[in-house]
């Protein structure tokens, strides 16, 4: 870290482009891969993550100065899966269609790798504010690049957007799209784009 | 790659070092001198592909001659596009786009739409030759990855086929099925002699045997690819094939129906003969045709899909860097040393 007190809104920000999680941090790519083959299924996969981040990411941070480090992972698995249950029965309260096309992703939030990268790699750390922002910023960006590969694999793979037929009769559907292949096709694309967009920055900012 | 195969630049080599050798060059290997360069063994190759061509226009109308057309000059394009981009050299005319195009064009239903041709021809070029380091960097077959793409992306559309004669002479083309798919769906055999000429309906360049034989030969005449690959390739189908035959020959095809059927001798003539994706070492390149021809013959027979030459050909591509690497002949005066 350049700044040794990194302002909230850098802990913010830093989730949306420098560390977005699928594409910079390569992480939770499970979830990424497996249930985007529509916008819907993408956002609402990004928000109960969302949800369990920053609840997750609180707890952990508050109760940094009590945790024996000889437990904390076990302890830090607990607690995600406290909310990660929480979202799962919520979803399926609330919105069955989308709980049932998500299936088992849901629960295995658990074992998303983001939510114990935060947890262990920043809340452990850090006091409950930056811990907040940390975990809205992240939330956030992987919310959205669920969304993009949501996005690009529908259009493609239905022809439509958020469910609203966007391309005419002529489109004849990627049927790849919405296959695990296309998932992969996708995801190599978005991480070539990022880091072309990202190594084409520091270029012009190293060197002006 | 202008590399020829292993045999040929050995025989090659020594000749060159007869008794006319005196001076001694030091240098890294290849130790040959070759006349030959990557546009001249390319444009050999479009010369062999013309005959396959001709019969698909032949049988298919000039609806077959738009397609090979498209998929030659979206391939270029994409070549050129994508080598601007890299800023590479632009190779366009070294010919091995236009040779993706044509096998890619080739191994598309009659039908097929031009859309569809442009972006199987893009992603052959961008996704399976330019993104791994274009000519000789390639890990799969370009043209089998673009129709794979195509499979898995207009599966209907890339299975419905028509009858030979049709297109562009009846109102309505004919949809009809393949022989392979008649076999196994239906159990019904073609004629051997009406796959041997073509005369069925299937892709545009697989159907007829003999304008593949033909190109094919001529490629070996001009030396160009080695023997063992298309006759271990046929070999082995023949085979497995046989095999199947013997133990159940009312079930199972005769092994020349395998042969002659579906995309056999276009990829055992064109695709498994490619410089680029096939092994180098004599015992590499048994192993990759013997198990590649099996696995062709198993998908067809026991497999999902009616055709299996092309995922047998992408698999076995996949495993070449292994076969180049554990099949390395032992160098004259090597001392064996134990692997530690």
């Amino acid at each position: 870290m350049v700044d040794n007190t990194p302002t909230l809104w850098y802990e913010f920000k830093k989730g949306l482009w420098q560390d977005i999680p699928p594409f910079r941090l390569v992480l939770g790519t499970c979830p990424t891969l497996a249930v985007t083959n529509s916008v819907i299924n993408g956002v609402a996969m990004g928000l109960a993550t969302l949800f369990v981040l920053i609840c997750s990411n609180l707890i952990v941070s508050a109760i940094r100065k009590y945790v024996a480090s000889q437990v904390r992972i076990a302890l830090y698995v607990v607690i995600i899966a406290l909310f990660v249950t929480l979202a799962d029965m919520f979803l399926a309260a609330m919105f069955p269609p989308i709980s049932k096309a998500l299936g088992p992703y849901v629960p295995l939030i658990v074992v998303n790798c983001i939510l114990l990268g935060r947890a262990e790699g920043f809340a452990q750390k850090n006091p409950v504010m930056p811990s907040l922002m940390d975990a809205l910023g992240i939330g956030i960006g992987f919310t959205l690049s669920l969304a993009v590969m949501g996005g690009i694999r529908e259009m493609l793979g239905f022809g439509s957007f958020v469910n609203f037929k966007l391309l005419g009769e002529w489109f004849e559907p990627w049927i790849v799209m919405i296959l695990p292949a296309g998932a992969f096709l996708v995801f190599g694309g978005l991480v070539a784009l990022v880091n072309y967009i990202s190594h084409r920055k520091t270029a012009a900012g190293t060197n002006p | 790659m202008t590399d020829k195969t292993t045999e040929n630049t050995e025989t090659k080599a020594a000749s060159a070092a007869g008794p006319k050798a005196e001076k001694l060059i030091v240098s890294s290997s290849p130790h040959f001198l070759n006349t030959e360069s990557v546009p001249k063994i390319m444009h050999t190759v479009v010369m062999a592909l013309f005959p396959a061509v001709a019969a698909s226009v032949y049988f298919f109308g000039f609806r077959a001659l738009l397609l090979v057309l498209v998929c030659v000059a979206s391939c270029m394009l994409s070549e050129y596009w994508m080598q601007k981009i890299r800023k590479k050299p632009v190779t366009v005319y070294d010919g091995s786009a236009i040779i993706t195009g044509m096998l890619l064009a080739l191994t598309l239903p009659p039908s097929f739409p031009v859309f569809g041709a442009f972006l199987g021809s893009f992603f052959a070029i961008v996704v399976g030759k330019q993104l791994f380091g274009g000519l000789g960097f390639n890990i799969f077959n370009p043209a089998l990855l673009g129709r794979a793409f195509m499979q898995a992306t207009y599966p209907v559309l890339i299975t419905t086929w028509t009858s030979p004669r049709t297109v562009g002479h009846a109102v309505d083309a004919v949809s009809a099925a393949t022989p392979l798919a008649l076999m196994k769906f239906e159990g019904k055999l073609t004629p051997l002699m009406d796959l041997f000429v073509g005369n069925v309906a299937g892709s545009m360049g697989e159907t007829s045997v003999i304008a593949i034989l033909l190109g094919g030969l001529y490629l070996r005449y001009k030396g160009y690819i080695n023997w063992k690959l298309p006759l271990g390739y046929l070999g082995s189908m023949a085979v497995v094939g046989g095999a199947f035959w013997l133990a159940d020959p009312a079930r199972y095809p005769s092994p020349l129906f395998h042969l002659f059927a579906g995309g056999a001798m276009l990829g055992a003539w064109f695709m498994v003969t490619d410089m680029v994706t096939s092994p180098v070492t004599p015992l590499g390149q048994w192993i990759f045709v013997v198990l590649g021809g099996a696995m062709a013959v198993i998908i067809r027979l026991l497999g999902g899909l009616p055709e299996g030459v092309m995922y047998s050909i992408l698999f076995m591509n996949a495993f070449v860097p292994l076969l180049n690497k554990h099949t390395r002949p032992k160098v004259f005066g090597e001392i064996k040393t134990e692997q530690s």
